[in-house]
């Protein structure tokens, strides 16, 4: 179908025509080179997933090597080679995998596996288009994610090994070929993936602000969009505005690791080599340009698992959300005040303590959006009629992390304890709970409230209430113990711990935390087993609105083709929350508003 | 062979699992979508209640099983320190409350307000007074953590006092350098293409007249008990981090760009020992930015001692400048041509 009929879907006739032309589809273009924003969003999950099992995987081995540092496991050998001599993996191996594990959760899982997947989903779906602005855009968006994907999954073969200064990849570490093993290739294939990866973020955040802007069914204002299209808009807004100062950081490392420029090198002694001639740079540019990243990207991943978790939790308590115009202002707040924190990682790098104490303050101010947002959520909760189905059970574990993770945000965010606590395992514990388990619920969440509408089909029930209690409850094993580790000043990034009299007092605690954290990737295979099985053999979904909700993408067919509906696109009346209202447990937003209704909203 | 083994009975327990889930799911076909769900309903509304009582079981026994091991067990051990200590009390007493609060009503709501069927959903969109409590007490705690810190803050990285011993510490993978002014209490300047592995580890420009009666040490730093130190932080190669635990500060070691941080310890390394009860213990100063494959294993130690033993270290220690050119060294038996000749070969 042409990119005209999809703007003006419409037209009935152009529509037709779309809706049956499956037949022209070939496997390549239906599956492969697919533009339907729905095959799209598949891709992106079904590639996060897969990155999803492998990041997971290295934190496996890396906490093998954490929880039993002087075991010998004769298997690793065999899987690793040299990586693993005598069945040991070896400090080079485990920084590489503690690097590549950051990397991609953070980029290729929590960033393209959940935006990627849920914008593309969500957003015509919800704001009722037949496609994205430019669905040709959309496809490139995904093909820059695999290309990048596939060199990054190169990067793991060389000879020299992957990339292993950290996902933040500081200069002068990923600067100097000499100063580690894995920043010699590797580290060029990992700026060359992710120079990529930033490419397809900006095809697909550019296609998302359009399409929301632009490309609303009649009737749809602003303001009557559900909270998951607000959450994803500010996403792609963030990801437009921040992305590109990354890609131009990682553009001056490029120069300054093969070109000879000084942009990041200083004074540099180099053991084996000698002095450098690089004088003049500053090695903290960089983290000024990665972190304006950053943390911005730490909103890129936690947003859209907010809006979802507001949309799955108003619709399974049969309540409207709490303060929908409260919820939009605190994601706005949070947008905004994503940009002015940046420095707040950078507290201990000498920074000037003016600036560092107007950081304190701009972090701080953070939590008042994050405490409007919870709150709004408990009450959402209170008087509701609630329906434990996975997604809901994800949403609602998605609040305890939010607030357990966010009060230690806290703690580091205050600069007179982040002196202490910095780069210690509190940190660990503080983002792993906030950012990656929590936005981690949201994408489950979304996987199973939405899987119906995926493929037409259920997951199972009874393994997803498996999956989420072993997964929450193996989460606050694994990472709340880690506070205290953190607050006995236990560094982040060790390979072992067993030479420092300070830190040595949780060997045993590093086995317990490693032993669960087999027990919850075990259960993520179970998720996996689920989710491949469902989608060829799941129950049928039978009717429309599974799960009675009001928003449009189910009031499309069961299984909607190319341009979703198949007559015209429905015309709102109404917000997305009308739930419980004069009576009616539902009114979705295409039911006109009757005569004799109370106010909306 | 028992990798084989424990793979099958993972395999098999999840097959089992598996099995079951199905097995549920042709049950509640046959019991209907309402009936289903009512008993789904019954049982995760328990598991709420269940997992908030368990969670705070838990949260106590990983208290008193941990709370010992931390640095806030033992005490810190600089003025500083006691300052993040107290800090620390604050803000966990503030985040604490409102985390019962809100996992309390989060689980609790979640079990009370499960689906029933005779219950009338309270059409609840929005309350402009709510809205406005939960705005402004946040934002009030938060004004008041604010302020406190931001005074630890600007005392932490204010000048320290005039009397402070400065110490000049560079970091180089995977280790630590140490230099003390010497008697003029004036480093020599430095410039890193002097460096020497073995004689001049951080560049030292020998003609500086400052330069030749530099202290320099590794691995171990001294310093005095109740004197503030003050140190110039840097690093020859890449970013490293000076982490005192004890002392509870940090600070980046940046290459070209110099760092400071100032602490007071308070007890010396064997008060320390006593306190503690442990005879190894040692003020451990721990790389705390990723640095390269040895990241783990870059330790330093700082000894704290009174002033009478400080005077002792220090008298007994020789300035670098005789260790890279020995034949200067008043103190040494003359040297023989060969070994001067040799110290400016490894000069050049």
């Amino acid at each position: 179908m042409s990119h005209e009929a999809v703007l003006h879907g419409h037209d009935s006739h152009g529509h037709d025509e779309h809706g049956h032309h499956e037949h022209h589809d070939t496997f390549l273009t239906k599956y492969v080179f697919s533009q339907d924003h729905k095959m799209i969003a598949k891709q992106f999950l079904i590639t996060g997933m897969v990155w999803a099992v492998l990041g997971g995987l290295m934190s496996v081995l890396f906490r093998l090597q954490l929880g039993y540092p002087d075991a010998s496991f004769p298997w690793l050998e065999s899987l690793l080679g040299k990586w693993a001599k005598g069945g040991q993996i070896t400090p080079e191996a485990y920084y590489a995998l503690v690097t590549t594990h950051g990397t991609v959760l953070v980029f290729f899982v929590l960033t393209a596996g959940l935006s990627g997947t849920f914008a593309n989903f969500l957003i015509p779906l919800q704001v009722g288009a037949r496609d994205m602005a430019s669905p040709f855009m959309n496809m490139l968006s995904y093909w820059f994610f695999f290309t990048a994907s596939v060199i990054m999954l190169s990067s793991l073969f060389v000879e020299t090994g992957p990339f292993s200064g950290g996902w933040t990849a500081y200069p002068p570490l990923s600067a100097l070929h000499d100063a580690s093993p894995g920043s010699k290739t590797g580290m060029d294939l990992w700026i060359i993936s992710m120079a990529l990866f930033v490419v397809s973020s900006l095809l697909g955040g550019l296609n998302y602000i359009a399409t929301i802007l632009n490309m609303r069914t009649k009737g749809m204002s602003m303001t009557r969009l559900p909270l998951t299209i607000w959450a994803l808009f500010f996403t792609a807004v963030l990801g437009v505005l921040s992305f590109p100062v990354l890609l131009s950081g990682m553009i001056l490392l490029i120069f300054d690791r093969n070109f000879g420029t000084s942009f990041y090198l200083s004074d540099i002694y180099v053991n084996g080599v000698g002095a450098l001639s690089n004088e003049g740079g500053s090695a903290i540019l960089f983290q000024h340009l990665f972190w304006f990243l950053g943390h911005p990207e730490v909103y890129i991943i936690l947003l859209p698992a907010m809006g979802m978790v507001s949309e799955i939790m108003s619709v399974n308590s049969r309540k409207p959300i709490f303060g929908y115009m409260a919820m939009l202002g605190s994601l706005f707040a949070i947008a905004i005040l994503a940009f002015l924190v940046w420095a707040h990682h950078m507290f201990v790098t000498g920074l000037n303590p003016f600036l560092g104490s107007v950081f304190v303050l701009l972090t701080l101010l953070i939590a008042v959006p994050s405490a409007i947002k919870v709150f709004n959520w408990l009450t959402t909760l209170w008087r509701g009629n609630i329906r434990f189905t996975p997604g809901m059970l994800f949403a609602i574990g998605f609040v305890s992390l939010f607030i357990s993770g966010g009060l230690t945000g806290i703690w580091l965010g205050n600069a007179a304890l982040d002196i202490y606590l910095h780069d210690s395992y509190f940190v660990v514990a503080h983002f792993h709970i906030v950012m990656g388990v929590a936005s981690m619920f949201g994408m489950f969440a979304g996987v199973y409230h939405w899987f119906p509408k995926m493929y037409g089909r259920y997951l199972n029930n009874s393994l997803g209430y498996i999956h989420f209690w072993v997964t929450i409850a193996g989460a606050y094993l694994i990472f709340w113990p880690m506070h205290y580790q953190g607050l006995a000043g236990m560094p982040r990034r060790y390979f072992d711990f067993s030479i420092w009299e300070s830190f040595k007092q949780f060997a045993e605690l590093n086995r317990f935390i490693s032993t669960v954290a087999m027990i919850v990737f075990a259960t993520q295979i179970l998720f996996l087993i689920n989710f491949f099985y469902s989608i060829f053999k799941g129950r049928k979904v039978t009717v429309l609105n599974p799960w009675e909700a009001n928003t449009l993408e189910w009031t499309t067919p069961i299984n909607p083709g190319h341009g979703n509906w198949p007559g015209e696109i429905p015309e709102v009346h109404r917000w997305p929350y009308d739930y419980g209202k004069d009576g009616h447990d539902f009114i979705p937003q295409t039911t006109p508003v009757g005569a004799d209704e109370t106010g909306t909203h | 062979m028992s990798l084989i083994l424990s793979v099958a009975i993972i395999v098999f327990i999840f097959v089992v699992i598996f099995q079951i889930a199905k097995a549920s799911e042709y049950v509640s076909i046959l019991k209907g979508e309402e009936a289903s769900r009512q008993q789904n309903n019954k049982i995760n509304g328990f598991l709420m209640i269940a997992f908030l009582v368990l969670g705070f079981v838990g949260i106590y026994v990983c208290n008193k099983a941990y709370y010992g091991k931390t640095q806030l067990a033992q005490g810190a051990a600089s003025i500083q320190g006691e300052k993040v200590d107290q800090m620390l009390f604050v803000t966990l007493i503030i985040t604490g409350i409102v985390f019962v609060i809100t996992q309390v009503l989060l689980f609790w709501f979640a079990y009370k307000y499960q689906e029933d069927k005779n219950r009338k959903v309270f059409f609840f969109a929005h309350s402009t007074k709510l809205e406005l409590i939960w705005t402004a007490i946040p934002a009030i705690a938060l004004t008041i953590l604010v302020v406190f810190g931001l005074r630890n803050w600007f005392f932490f990285t204010g000048e320290p006092p005039k009397n402070a011993n400065v110490i000049e510490v560079t970091g180089k993978q995977f280790g630590w350098i140490f230099r003390y002014p010497g008697k003029d209490a004036i480093f020599g300047k430095k410039y890193y293409k002097n460096i020497d592995p073995a004689t001049n580890a951080v560049g030292i420009i020998w003609d500086d007249k400052y330069a030749q009666d530099d202290i320099q040490t590794e691995q171990t730093m001294y310093v005095v008990k109740g004197q503030p130190v003050k140190l110039i932080i840097g690093s020859r190669d890449v970013i490293h981090d000076v982490g005192l635990t004890h002392f509870r500060l940090k600070m980046d070691a940046v290459p070209g760009i110099p760092t400071t941080m100032w602490f007071t310890p308070i007890y010396t390394t064997k008060e320390m020992r006593e306190k503690t009860g442990n005879p190894n213990f040692a003020y451990e100063i721990s790389c705390d930015q990723m640095c390269g494959n040895g990241h783990y294993s870059m330790k330093g130690v700082i000894e704290v001692v009174d002033q009478e033993e400080y005077d002792l270290w220090l008298a007994k220690q020789k300035p670098q400048y005789f260790t890279a050119f020995p034949d200067k060294d008043p103190s040494a038996v003359p040297v023989k041509a060969d070994s001067t000749v040799k110290a400016t070969a490894a000069k050049m």
